[in-house]
Parts: structure tokens; C-alpha cells; sequence
């Protein structure tokens, strides 16, 4: 079953290096299957705040904070990240190393841009409208709902940006090929989530 | 970092060897040791509640150290007793059973092992600064108005353990469905690995729920948010929610695993195939589906309004329907069988009317309108410990004595098996049965003391003398541990001699590589298909060859313990912001050994052929 040498010739490979070895394999089975729990995480912080988005204390609501412009743009450079990583994954089915490293990177320049953004948001509220996680019950729903995304971006960050620095002089092979990949699945979670919150959070709160 | 010490020796050398396993058998020694010792802790807690009960105006102990008893007992019962001896069986057997040489992720496997226990310690440590006590539910706002840290301990200790029991549901999900030997396919898995199966999935879409509850609480305490604030427009209805969403699933997160273990050990023991397996592994699934449905039966006198309760009262009645599929499933295979009776088989027994009793009194639970006068009161003390006494501790004992041969190469001594049992039973019944009735003469749970007079004095006493039987039989028991420890007889790899499932086509106990050969399964009950046949042994499904193994790691020891230590920095930052250093510390050291863990290759390392022949099976 094992000859272990975990290089691999470009030349006679054909297939995904991702998912060549067992390890590969389970990874990628593992990250789905943890998502499927990430969801049920999500869900609950949908509800709560949904429950409390109108319990503002008198405090600032949905309607006096939210602007489209820049959560407009947050989403398109999210949305990006996302598309550029499906670049990078194609380059390394190809073997392709470097084009893969290319798009990571510029995935990761995208994701770096949004948590800026979204530093700046909470800036603003904070400092312009005097809204905090302790202002209300909705302030405390809002920021533990965008917070903990902007904290899955933060996470995601770290590991592509370490995957990128471990690997820069080592080149593709069946060891890290399943990592970029898990990192991937993982990225388009957490634009998938974003997605919702575009909705349910930004729109809703903007027409209702 | 890595180790393979399999052939060093020493004190050093052999705890060296415990803190860095990998391997899921050592591992599920360690949860098994660890579930034991807080379930000893539980038991006592619950000892002492029953002694402040035994009269009436009794003060054996204050009321406010009355609520730190039933909150620890609660809470160490269902996340650091049951829960972690269950995970301690699968991890040990589930793999054998599939002919699997480990699980998916070794390393995480040990990471949620370390987790789940420094949790655990966590929750006790608070013993001695003052103990959560708001019952194990915690519901705000009482948990919020709590004084001290007891709450606070509260959340971080499950939310420890919480993660490393998701971690590990992941792990033997992957390992089910990518890691069965050749010909094992899904309609040939034994029942316990099906339940671990199901019940991983339950652990997956459960915990997170745990986990959101556990931050928000821990925000509204540590960090003044306002979730379950009622002044700033907080709702604490949804501590409730989130609580039960994650509780509910939990108890069958704790029963179906005991399911499993019934229904190995009842064919062993009959010498007949499990009757209708496949009605089985369905009704596994149904309840597992209507498990995630029923949650707000918790919360019947909430003020959900009466259509809400209907639905919640008809999904919850409707789970008796596949339990009692399986309760006949099992009655079934006892029918006509050529029957042992062993200690192992005494439990399993006794949990068939036992259990029934306490899935008759859920249904009668589950009735909304009639739960306006159940609801708080001992009935729901008496039925929930009939499910989870009779049920999963049952189980739980039931597999130490069938499965006690297979992981330690001892039989446990029948005679005091018996003992145990007897007493056990006994005292079970004496406790619990009453408590039903209690209830309904209005004793309400929780409560420190109860008034002369009501007719509530001799129902109370007898529980307390069925609580000191059940002590009894818990003591015999770790008696007969040391004893098999020392003078146990040997048992050889098929331990009862009709042993079905693969795991008895191992030595006893099995080498750290389960198979040198991975077995081709050829149908239900795989070694019992060899056995029909005259072979006395497993056909091999591949040429001998070298085997590849995971390094053991220090790493997910100390990455638990970098957040042990954020833990506490988190819990005490609120009294002095010093204590942020320790937040800060603690995480650099988590952080750090996942960095560690990822900058390394780790690829593990190569048991020869020659040593895979060499060593006897
Ligand atoms: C075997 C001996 C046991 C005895 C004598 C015992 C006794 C008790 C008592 C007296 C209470 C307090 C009832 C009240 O005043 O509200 C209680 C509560 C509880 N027990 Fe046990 N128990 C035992 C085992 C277990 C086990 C094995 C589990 C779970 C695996 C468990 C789970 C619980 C839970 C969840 C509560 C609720 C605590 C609360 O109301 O917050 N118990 N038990
Ligand atoms: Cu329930």
C-alpha cells in the first residue's frame, strides 16, 4: 500500500495531487463534513439575530447605520477572492505551482482587503454612532454575527499566507497539494456565508 | 515530537508514551479512564444530594452548595462521565470493527481526547473558588445573575470539551466512510459502528449550537453584551433555544451508542444474527432525524403557544415508534436463541424493561397540556434517569464486562460482575421508581429541602437507601477492576468463542496495528462467516506488506493546555485586566503548536514486513 515518496513528477501525472494519497482524501472529506457543522454555527447566529435586530434600546438601528456602497464593495471583493481561488486549484490540477501560488496570493490580497473594509466599518459605527456589541441587544446580535464571519476571514487568512511561506521554495507535491485544496473549500464557506449576510443582514435591513 | 516507543521501557518512557499516543486504542483507554474517574466524581456529587434529601428540613449542606451539587453532578454526568466512556468505546472498537488500522486523523484524535479532559478539569477546579449553580442547564437569567466565576467556569470548560468532542464526531465520520476493509460495505457494519456513525452526525449538527449558547453567555458575562439582557432588549429565551437545540440531540447522542452496544452483544450472546438489522440501522436514522425535531418539548410552560407545543408533543411521541421497533428487534433475537447469561448479558437484560419504563413515562412527558403538571417536578428526575441509568449507564457496564477481555486481555471476575449487578439494580430501581410518583405528589426538583408531613418523608428516604445500593454496585465494580487487573484470568482473541464481528478476529488485546493483513469481509458478521466455514480465521484482503503508521505528538497536549491557560486569563480578565497576559500567553502557546504543526511534514512512519510477520497474533 505505501511507497512514500511524496514528490511528483509533472511529467506523468495526470490526475488531482490533491486527492492522489489516503490523507489527501480525507481531508477533503473532513473539511465538507466540518462545514456541515460550521453551517448549524451559522444558522444559530442567523436566528439570534434575527430575533434581536429590532430590539435596538433606543440605540441606532439597522436603517441609521447600514450603507450599500461600501457593503457593495465588500461583497465584490469577497466574491472575487472566491473566483481566484478556483483559479489557483485549477493551476495545481494542472501542476502548475507557481500560477497556483499567483492566485493564492491574490486571493489572499482580496480577503486582506474586505477585513479592512469591514475594520472600517466597525470603526465608524463605533466611533460615529456610538453603536457597540454592548450598546443593545441588536448591537450585541450584529457584531457577534458579522464578527465571528470577519473572524473566519481572519482564520483563513493565516493559513492560506502560511501555506504560501511554508511551501514557496518546496514546490507542489502530495503532501501540501490537499492542504491548498482544503484551504479553497474552505474559502468559498466563507463567501457563501457572506452571501447571506449580504442578504439577510445589509438588504433586509436596508428595505424593512 | 515523534515517537515510537513501543520499544522503550520505564515509568518515564511509558507516561511519555500516554501523553503523545495517537493511537485510537490508547486513546480510548484514556477517555475510559478519564469518563470513569468524573463519573466517580458525579456519583459522589449525586451521594451527597441524596443524603441532604433523605429527610425532611435537612442541612446536611447549605442550599447554595445544595445547587452547586446538582449543577457539578448534572453537568459532569452528561459531558464528562457518559458522554466520554461512550467515546472511549468507539474510539477502541469502532475501528476493529471496520478493519481499520486507526481512525481518519490520528493527531486530532488525541487533540480531542486532551480537550474534552482539561475541560473537565477545568469545571472541577472551580470546586474551589465556588461552583457553577445554575443547574446543568444553565438557563439565563439566573446563570446571569450568578455571582462569583462558577458560571463562567461553566462555559469555558464545556466549550473546551465541546470542541474536542466535535473533532472527534468528524474523525470517525471519515473514518467510517473512507477507511471500512475491502467488502466491508455500509449494510455489512455491525450496529455499533452504525450508531457511532449516526451519532457522530448527530455530534456534528449539535455542538455547534452548544458552542454559539456558550459564547454568547460568555459575552454577556465576561464582556457586557446584551443577548439575554432584558433592559438593553435582550431575549433570555434564546439561551433556551440554543441549549435544547444542542440538549435535546445530546441524550440521543448518548443512547443511540448504547443501542449499539445492545445489539453486539445480544447476538454474541444468543448465538443468532441480530433480528431485522436492517429495520435497525433505518429506525437508527429516524430516530436520530426526529431527535433534532423535538427540542421545545424542554419548553413547553415557555408560553410557545398551543400550536408550537402540539407540533413539538406529536414529533416527540412519534420517536417511540422506531425505539420500540428496536426494543422488538432485540426481544426477537433473543427468541429461540441458545442464550449465555453473563454479567454482560444481566444488564442488557434488565435494560430492556428498564429502559421501556422510561420511554413510556417520556411519552406521557411529552403530552403538553399534562406536562404544565410534570414540568420542574421529580417526575422528570425519575424519567430522564430511568433513559439514561437504564439506558446508557446500563450500556455503558454492559461493554465493560463484554468488551473488558478484548482491550485488556482479562476476563472481569463473573462473581463480582454479578454483585455489582444485583446491587446495582436493585438500588436503581429503589431510587428512581419513586421519584416518579414524588413528582407527582408535587415535589419539585431542585429543591433544597422539602416540608414535614406532605407525604413526601418515606418516598424520599427509600430513594436514598436505592442511591447507597447503586453505590454499593459501583464499588464492587472497581473492586473487580483491580482484581482482573491482578489476577484475571487471560482471555485469547475471540474472548466468548462466539464473537461475530471482527474486532474478535484480533488478538486480546490487539497489536498497535489491529491487522497485519486488513480482512476481507465477505458478508453480516464477517468472523462468524469464517467460522461457519471451518476457517479460524479472517481471509486475508491483501499480501503482507509494510504498514504505514502516524508519529504520536506532545503537540495537542500543549496546544490544550496554551488554551486551558487562555481559559482561565478569559474568566478572570473581568476582575483585573492583568489576567489578559494569560489570555494572550495561553493563545500564543495554542496558536503557536498549530503553527508548529503546520510548518512540520509529518508523514509518519513504516512498520517493515519483517516486523509485521514477526509479531504474533
Ligand atoms: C447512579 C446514581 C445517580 C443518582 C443517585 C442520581 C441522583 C440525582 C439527583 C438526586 C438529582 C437531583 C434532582 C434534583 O433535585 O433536581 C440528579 C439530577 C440529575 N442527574 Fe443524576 N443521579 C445518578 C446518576 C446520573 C447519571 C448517570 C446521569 C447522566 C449520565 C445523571 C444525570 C443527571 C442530570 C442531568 C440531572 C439534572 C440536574 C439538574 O436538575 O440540573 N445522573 N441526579
Ligand atoms: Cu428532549
Amino acid at each position: 500500500m505505501s511507497h512514500h515518496d511524496h514528490s511528483i513528477d509533472p511529467k506523468n501525472l495526470t490526475q488531482d495531487p490533491s486527492k492522489a494519497t489516503m490523507e489527501g482524501k480525507h481531508k477533503f472529506l473532513g473539511l465538507w463534513i466540518f462545514l456541515g457543522g460550521e453551517t448549524v454555527l451559522f444558522a444559530c447566529l442567523f436566528g439570534t439575530y434575527l430575533a434581536l435586530k429590532d430590539s435596538t434600546a433606543g440605540g441606532p438601528s439597522t436603517h441609521d447605520l447600514y450603507g450599500l456602497e461600501l457593503v457593495f464593495l465588500m461583497t465584490v471583493l469577497l466574491l472575487t477572492s472566491s473566483l481566484t481561488s478556483v483559479y489557483a486549484i485549477y493551476h495545481m490540477k494542472n501542476n502548475d505551482f507557481k500560477k497556483m501560488q499567483l492566485w493564492m496570493g491574490i486571493t489572499a490580497a482580496l480577503g486582506l482587503a474586505f477585513l479592512g473594509f469591514e475594520i472600517y466599518e466597525f470603526a465608524h459605527y463605533i466611533h460615529d454612532y456610538g453603536f457597540t456589541f454592548r450598546s443593545s441587544a441588536f448591537g450585541s446580535a450584529f457584531y457577534a454575527l458579522v464578527g465571528f464571519h470577519g473572524g473566519h476571514v481572519v482564520f483563513g487568512l493565516s493559513w492560506i499566507i502560511t501555506l504560501m511561506v511554508r511551501n514557496a521554495k518546496r514546490g507542489l507535491n502530495l503532501y501540501n497539494a490537499p492542504k491548498y485544496n482544503t484551504f479553497a473549500l474552505y474559502w468559498h464557506f466563507i463567501d457563501v456565508v457572506w452571501v447571506f449576510i449580504f442578504t439577510v443582514v445589509y438588504l433586509m435591513g436596508m428595505v424593512s | 515530537m515523534s515517537v515510537n516507543s513501543a520499544h522503550k521501557s520505564g515509568f518515564g518512557a511509558t507516561l511519555w508514551d500516554w501523553l503523545t499516543t495517537v493511537d485510537h486504542k490508547k486513546i480510548g483507554i484514556l477517555y475510559l479512564a478519564a469518563g470513569a474517574f468524573f463519573f466517580l466524581l458525579g456519583g459522589l456529587e449525586a451521594l451527597i444530594i441524596r443524603i441532604q434529601l433523605i429527610s425532611p428540613q435537612n442541612d446536611f449542606i447549605s442550599a447554595g452548595l445544595y445547587n452547586e451539587m446538582i449543577t457539578m453532578h448534572g453537568t459532569t454526568m452528561i459531558f464528562f462521565a457518559a458522554t466520554p466512556l461512550l467515546f472511549g468505546l468507539m474510539n477502541y472498537i469502532m475501528p476493529l470493527q471496520i478493519g481499520a488500522r486507526d481512525v481518519a486523523f490520528p493527531f486530532l484524535n488525541s487533540l480531542g481526547f486532551w480537550l474534552f479532559f482539561f475541560g473537565g478539569i477545568m469545571l472541577n477546579l472551580s470546586w474551589f473558588t465556588g461552583a457553577p449553580d445554575a443547574g446543568w442547564t444553565n438557563y439565563a437569567p439566573l446563570s446571569l445573575q450568578s455571582p462569583g466565576h462558577g458560571v463562567d467556569f461553566y462555559v469555558m470548560g464545556l466549550q473546551l470539551s465541546g470542541a474536542g468532542t466535535l473533532m472527534s464526531g468528524i474523525n470517525f465520520i471519515v473514518t467510517i466512510v473512507l477507511m471500512r476493509a475491502p467488502g466491508m460495505t455500509y449494510m455489512r457494519m455491525p450496529l455499533f459502528t452504525w450508531t457511532t456513525f449516526v451519532t457522530s452526525i448527530l455530534v456534528l449538527f449539535a455542538f455547534p449550537a452548544l458552542t454559539v449558547g456558550l459564547f454568547l453567555m460568555m459575552f454577556d458575562r465576561m464582556f457586557g453584551t446584551a443577548f439575554f439582557d432584558v433592559a438593553l432588549g435582550g431575549n433570555s429565551i434564546i439561551w433556551q433555544h440554543l441549549f435544547w437545540i444542542f440538549g435535546h440531540p445530546e441524550v440521543y447522542i448518548l443512547i443511540l451508542p448504547a443501542f449499539g452496544v445492545f445489539s453486539e452483544i445480544l447476538p454474541t450472546f444468543s448465538k443468532k444474527r441480530l433480528f431485522g438489522y436492517t429495520a435497525m440501522v433505518f429506525a437508527t436514522f429516524l430516530i436520530a432525524f426526529l431527535g433534532f425535531m423535538v427540542w421545545a418539548h424542554h419548553m413547553f410552560t415557555v408560553g410557545l403557544g398551543p400550536v408550537a407545543n402540539s407540533i413539538f408533543a406529536v414529533a416527540t411521541m412519534a420517536i417511540a415508534v422506531p425505539t420500540g421497533i428496536k426494543i422488538f428487534n432485540w426481544l426477537f433475537t433473543l427468541w429461540g436463541g441458545s442464550i449465555t447469561i453473563n454479567s454482560a448479558m444481566l444488564w442488557t437484560l434488565a435494560f430492556i424493561p428498564s429502559f421501556t419504563i422510561g420511554g413510556m413515562t417520556g411519552v406521557m412527558l411529552a403530552s403538553s397540556v399534562a406536562d404544565y403538571q410534570y414540568h420542574d417536578s421529580y417526575f422528570v428526575v425519575g424519567h430522564f434517569h430511568y433513559v439514561i441509568v437504564g439506558g446508557v449507564v446500563f450500556a455503558l457496564l454492559a461493554a465493560m464486562h463484554y468488551w473488558w477481555p478484548k482491550m485488556f486481555g482479562r476476563y472481569l471476575h463473573e462473581g463480582m460482575g454479578k454483585l455489582a449487578f444485583w446491587t446495582f439494580f436493585i438500588g436503581f430501581h429503589l431510587t428512581f421508581f419513586i421519584q416518579h410518583f414524588l413528582g407527582l405528589m408535587g415535589m419539585p426538583r431542585r429543591y433544597w429541602v422539602f416540608l414535614e408531613d406532605q407525604g413526601l418523608d418515606a418516598g424520599n428516604l427509600i430513594s436514598t437507601i436505592g442511591a447507597f445500593f447503586m453505590t454499593f454496585g459501583v464499588l464492587v465494580f472497581v473492586i473487580n477492576i483491580f482484581y482482573t487487573w491482578k489476577k484475571g484470568e487471560k482471555a485469547p482473541g475471540d474472548a466468548w468463542g462466539t464473537g461475530r464481528t471482527l474486532e474478535w478476529a484480533t488478538a486480546s488485546p490487539p497489536i498497535h496495528f489491529n491487522f497485519k493483513q486488513m480482512p476481507l469481509v465477505r458478508g453480516l458478521d464477517p468472523l462468524w462467516i469464517e467460522k461457519m466455514e471451518g476457517n479460524n480465521k479472517m481471509t486475508p484482503a491483501e499480501p503482507m506488506d509494510e504498514i504505514h503508521m502516524p508519529n504520536g505528538s506532545i503537540l495537542p497536549l500543549i496546544m490544550t493546555i496554551g488554551f486551558f491557560i487562555a481559559s482561565y486569563g478569559f474568566i478572570y480578565q473581568v476582575d483585573h485586566k492583568a489576567w489578559l497576559i494569560a489570555v494572550y500567553v495561553g493563545m500564543a502557546i495554542g496558536m503557536g503548536c498549530m503553527l508548529i504543526r503546520s510548518l512540520r511534514d509529518d508523514h509518519g512512519y513504516h512498520i517493515s514486513k519483517e516486523e509485521v510477520e514477526r509479531e504474533g497474533d
